[in-house]
């Protein structure tokens, strides 16, 4: 166990270093940097006032110099200065984390507890009426851009019930109603999508395991259908769908950045976009790293579950 | 003896090929739901195809007299806050979504299937430095690969194709691999080689025919979420710039702006995007339920 860890970990760093070259590279593709940017507004910009300001943000130094600074500040957890801001990103990015964090994890909390459900229900009604209406209502959530659906349900509430959601960030200690609305709505968006594809994959892995001999057994033995389902079966069912929940992580954070610009909420995901429309590199660098940092170790945490959860998978070493 | 169904697939694939016409029958009736989809891409494609014919007005045209107008005859969906009519403007964005989402589908299917087929086929050590090198494309969320790329080489539609085609590239590889791997060993193959045909002649023209199935099913798959991604490249202004209409920009900033005034200009875009691409999944599901029977019910 501890050598696949290792292993898995030593694999991951591997990765993520390929990462950061292909962001760094990506990033320098680009044509326009921050200081046209910045200054388009101003109208002209002497060459040499420009230098200056290339000079003073560090990227007058060779590309490699530059990349290598990066690394050694993404080892010493220094995740640099913003070139817009002029501030330290960290700075900037810590008051937003506990946003997207609360966002995500509302978004798979809704996802899971209207995906799963769904799926059972659809696998035990296989092929009937209600198996086809559910398939096609979570079909249609993973059809549904999730900021549509934001502008939607705003639209909904605002012409219906005569009631604006705050538009302004609503913060716990001032309402928490509010906050917990402000909140509920995005989440909704968000995890309708991620709750199809769980959904999807319930089913068919229940409908998988309610074909085993075990299942039979527990059948003939007279137990009830609920027993039957949600303590045998829905057990070993549920290991491809934690597989997918760690898959939806990823695009959870998509899902995620769209989103907070639809219900205006002050996340890291939106100031991404801010970021990367800006060619703030520093901060998008970091922020792209550090969601490609999450998305590994999530997978990771996956993958540890597995063998907490099924005492059939037994990692080697 | 019960019949296993590997049995009756095989007893399937020995009855005489039906007509053209007589399995598309047979596919409307085994699969009313993929069918469906089928008949969304169409309407799609068509609408893509004839947007001059069907389109009642100039769809870059502005009418300040008329704007924010409300659906009417004369405006089917409306106006914006240009005046622009609403309903041609989403004919053309059919255009297009249909134009981004096939080309990066295939743009990305295409190199990423032949990375697949060539590491897969290679094995050894090529083959794990391809995978850990999908892996680094594959760990980055979709959307976020996009907006990089995207934002990296600039505002234009052939730049929008790359940025979404990227992130296709590494799922294409690993489905085509995967299939490789076992096609690699049949004896047919092992017949080619010792024949003496040279490698890439068995890569292309003995493994890559049977890995269609799974090919197409990766396409109609990929295809609707492409248009995903482009519509929200645009929404973010990442995307297809002016004056090409695009589904993802009318429900940009002036739609966040107009909406309580003006809610066709966030409904007709938006229900326009949904049914294009649930369109393409239904058929994309119902494609793989037909040629990839491994993957059934999945």
């Amino acid at each position: 166990m501890k050598t696949y860890i290792a292993q898995r970990l030593g694999v991951g760093i591997l990765t993520l270093l390929g990462m950061s070259l292909v962001i760094f590279a990506l990033l320098r593709l680009a044509p326009g940097d921050i200081v046209d940017i910045l200054f388009s507004t101003a109208g002209y910009v002497s060459p040499s006032e420009k230098e200056a300001i290339m000079k003073e943000l560090g990227m007058d130094r060779p590309y490699w110099v530059q990349y290598a600074d990066w690394l050694r500040q993404i080892v010493t957890f220094d995740l640099g200065k913003s070139y817009r801001y002029d501030l330290p990103a960290w700075q900037i990015i810590r008051p937003l984390l506990p946003v997207t964090i609360e966002l995500a994890a509302l978004s798979i909390l809704v996802a899971v507890l209207l995906g799963v459900p769904t799926g059972v229900i659809s696998a035990i009604r296989q092929d009937t009426a209600l198996d086809y209406a559910l398939r096609v209502v979570s079909l249609g959530g993973l059809s549904m851009p999730a900021f549509w659906l934001g502008m939607v349900i705003i639209l909904a509430l605002v012409s219906w019930l005569r009631w604006i959601p705050p538009l302004t960030y609503v913060s716990p200690m001032e309402d928490l109603k509010l906050h917990a609305v402000q909140f509920l709505l995005p989440a909704l968006a968000v995890g309708y999508r991620s709750s199809a594809l769980i959904m999807r994959i319930t089913r068919s892995a229940l409908l998988e395991v309610l074909r085993e001999d075990y299942i039979r057994t527990a059948w003939a033995k007279g137990q009830t259908g609920r027993v039957v389902i949600w303590r045998h079966a829905l057990k070993n069912a549920m290991l491809p769908v934690i597989t997918v929940i760690g898959i939806e992580f990823a695009f959870l954070i998509g899902g995620l950045v769209v989103t907070e610009r639809v219900f205006n909420l002050p996340g890291v995901a939106r100031f991404l976009v801010d970021a990367i429309l800006w060619r703030d590199y520093p901060i998008v660098q970091n922020l792209v790293m550090f969601i490609a940092i999450v998305v590994i170790l999530a997978n990771l945490a996956v993958d540890m579950l597995y063998g907490v959860l099924d005492p059939r998978v037994r990692y080697g070493g | 003896m019960a019949v296993r169904p590997a049995e009756l697939a095989v007893g399937a694939e020995l009855r005489p090929r039906a007509g053209a016409w007589t399995a598309l029958g047979r596919f409307f009736r085994k699969k009313p739901l993929g069918a469906a989809g089928g008949v969304l891409v169409l309407v799609m494609v068509l609408t893509a195809l004839f947007a001059d014919f069907i389109q009642t007005h100039d769809p870059i045209a502005t009418d300040a007299a008329y704007t924010l107008g409300p659906p009417s005859a004369e405006h089917l969906f409306g106006t914006d806050h240009l005046g622009r009519d609403i309903y041609s403007r989403i004919v053309h964005g059919a255009r297009v979504s249909l134009i981004v989402g096939l080309a990066s589908t295939l743009l990305g299917s295409v190199l990423g299937g032949i990375i697949g087929l060539l590491s897969g086929y290679v094995g050894g050590k090529t083959d794990l430095i391809a995978q850990r090198v999908l892996d680094i494309l594959q760990g980055l969320p979709l959307l976020v690969l996009a907006m990089v790329v995207s934002a990296a080489l600039g505002p234009a539609i052939q730049n929008v194709i790359i940025a979404i085609s990227v992130p296709i590239i590494p799922r294409a590889a690993r489905v085509i691999r995967s299939s490789v791997l076992s096609i690699r060993e049949m004896q047919y193959v092992e017949a080619a080689r010792a024949l003496g045909v040279r490698h890439l002649r068995i890569a292309f023209r003995h493994i890559l025919p049977n890995t269609m199935g799974p090919f197409i099913v990766l396409c109609t798959a990929q295809l609707g979420s492409a248009i995903l991604v482009e519509a929200t490249l645009s929404f973010l202004s990442l995307g297809v710039p002016e004056p090409y209409p695009s589904w993802g920009r009318m429900l940009s900033v002036s739609a966040t702006e107009y909406a309580q005034k003006a809610p066709h200009l966030v409904l007709f875009p938006g229900i326009a995007i949904s049914l294009a691409v649930f369109g393409s999944n239904l058929l994309g599901d119902a494609l793989r339920d037909v040629l990839d029977p491994r993957l059934r019910g999945a």
